[in-house]
């Protein structure tokens, strides 16, 4: 269980993935202007990280691992290097039905945070999230705890920018800074703090 | 979008005026995380404008056929089946730089710039124009990516292309490396400096200003 729960922390601070694997920063950028659509965004991420990454470890280990067609009689079948394809489909897929399921059953969380959901099939941060989990050959509950966590991570560092943002009203900015230039300094300041946390893993 | 059929301005108008990275705001991940040394930026900019442009082209052809509701689907499925091949390409090849991109060059399928300029531009022009700007797009994300990982690697290593420029410390030369600049943060800070020049330059490019702070109901103090 502490095994799950580290997990899930270094998923959050540790690897976050906008601040130190640059992941996902289109988006991270394009709609931090507000700190409401940064928390949209950051649900959002959160629920198709935490979908997708478990989907796409089952379809993984049960149609493209190399050893995955053995029981057929076909050991010698590594479909593996169809893996980006596949995962590129499952997870346009879930989030086409997720937002179905959203716009039929929960109207009002539809009506929030919908908005945002076709922009995360294309979204660095989410199929990176898959890769990784093959990568470092995570477990089904593994993969769960990673998804979500790195979706919480996201969340965060998102409303976290967002919120900064808004009180640039304050700043007296040179014009060329504004907006782009100045939210790639915050971002990087913010990176600086999360590295903090790396620290903390390490020092263990 | 310049609404422009002169080829000239369709190709050079991506490398600064209209550059992906710093004004469009797209493929930025990417930009970043390759940047600690000059060979992998380059060829990270090379797989990018290959997969770019051929996408573009690829998307173009058959854009009179594509549905306009699956069209999302459609493009990824071709720009992911190209990524594959250059990604097998790289592995085969050039193993070394394969290892240090990582899982990054399976993300030029997610890479915003390419999903956005087929759905931008491919889609309403013919094959040659779209695959124009598209190779055009690249080279602007290309220069970006040059730059930055240029200046990443001469004053973090000392090096640029992996042969000393900077005689080190530790080596007997008097150069200490600023390791910061092989962390994360000094990428966003470069992208962010580098996006103030421009537009100090381009001031038509500016922004702004995104809040206003709310007015004082009564007088201060």
């Amino acid at each position: 269980m502490t095994g799950l729960g580290a997990l899930f922390l270094s998923a959050a601070f540790v690897d976050n993935m906008p601040l130190t694997l640059f992941l996902g920063l289109c988006t991270f950028l394009a709609l931090s202007r507000s700190p409401e659509a940064a928390l949209g965004l950051g649900v959002a991420m959160t629920g198709v990280l935490g979908v997708t990454v478990p989907l796409n470890h089952l379809v993984y280990t049960y149609l493209l691992a190399p050893d995955a067609w053995a029981w057929a009689g076909l050991p010698e079948i590594d479909l593996s290097y169809l893996s980006l394809i596949a995962f590129i489909g499952v997870i346009a897929a879930s989030v086409q039905l997720l937002e179905m399921l959203l716009d039929r059953f929960l109207p009002a969380i539809h009506a929030a945070f919908g908005v945002f959901l076709p922009l995360l099939t294309v979204q660095c941060a989410i199929l990176a999230g898959s890769l990784f989990m093959v990568e470092r050959s995570y477990t089904l509950a593994q993969s769960a705890v990673f998804g979500l966590g790195s979706g919480a991570g996201f969340a965060l560092a998102v409303a976290m920018l967002g919120s900064i943002r808004t009180r640039l009203a304050y700043a007296d900015l040179p014009a060329g800074l504004r907006g782009l230039g100045i939210a790639f300094v915050l971002t990087g300041l913010m990176s600086l703090g999360f590295a903090a946390f790396a620290q903390m893993a390490a020092a263990e | 979008m310049a609404r422009t059929t002169d080829p000239w301005r369709t190709l050079t108008d991506p490398l600064i005026r209209q550059n992906p990275v710093t004004l469009q705001i797209l493929g930025i991940c990417s930009a970043l995380a390759v940047t600690t040394t000059l060979a992998t930026a380059v060829t990270m900019s090379v797989a990018l404008t290959v997969v770019l442009t051929l996408a573009a082209g690829l998307v173009s052809a058959i854009r009179r056929h594509i549905p306009d509701t699956i069209r999302l689907i459609v493009q990824i499925v071709i720009v992911a089946s190209l990524v594959i091949v250059i990604d097998q390409v790289l592995q085969a090849y050039f193993a070394e730089i394969s290892r240090a991109l990582s899982v990054y060059v399976g993300l030029i399928t997610t890479n915003c710039l390419v999903l956005g300029r087929t759905e931008a531009y491919a889609r309403h022009h013919a094959p040659l124009p779209a695959m124009i700007d598209a190779f055009g797009n690249g080279l602007g994300y290309s220069l970006v990516l040059v730059f930055v990982g240029a200046v990443r690697e001469f004053f973090g290593k000392g090096e640029l292309f992996g042969a000393t420029v900077l005689p080190l410390v530790d080596e007997g030369g008097w150069f200490t490396p600023l390791s910061l600049m092989l962390l994360a943060p000094s990428a966003f800070f470069l992208l962010g400096l580098l996006v103030w020049a421009l537009r100090s330059v381009l001031p038509e490019q500016s922004e702004a200003p995104e809040h206003t702070p709310p007015l004082r109901t009564e007088p201060a103090e």
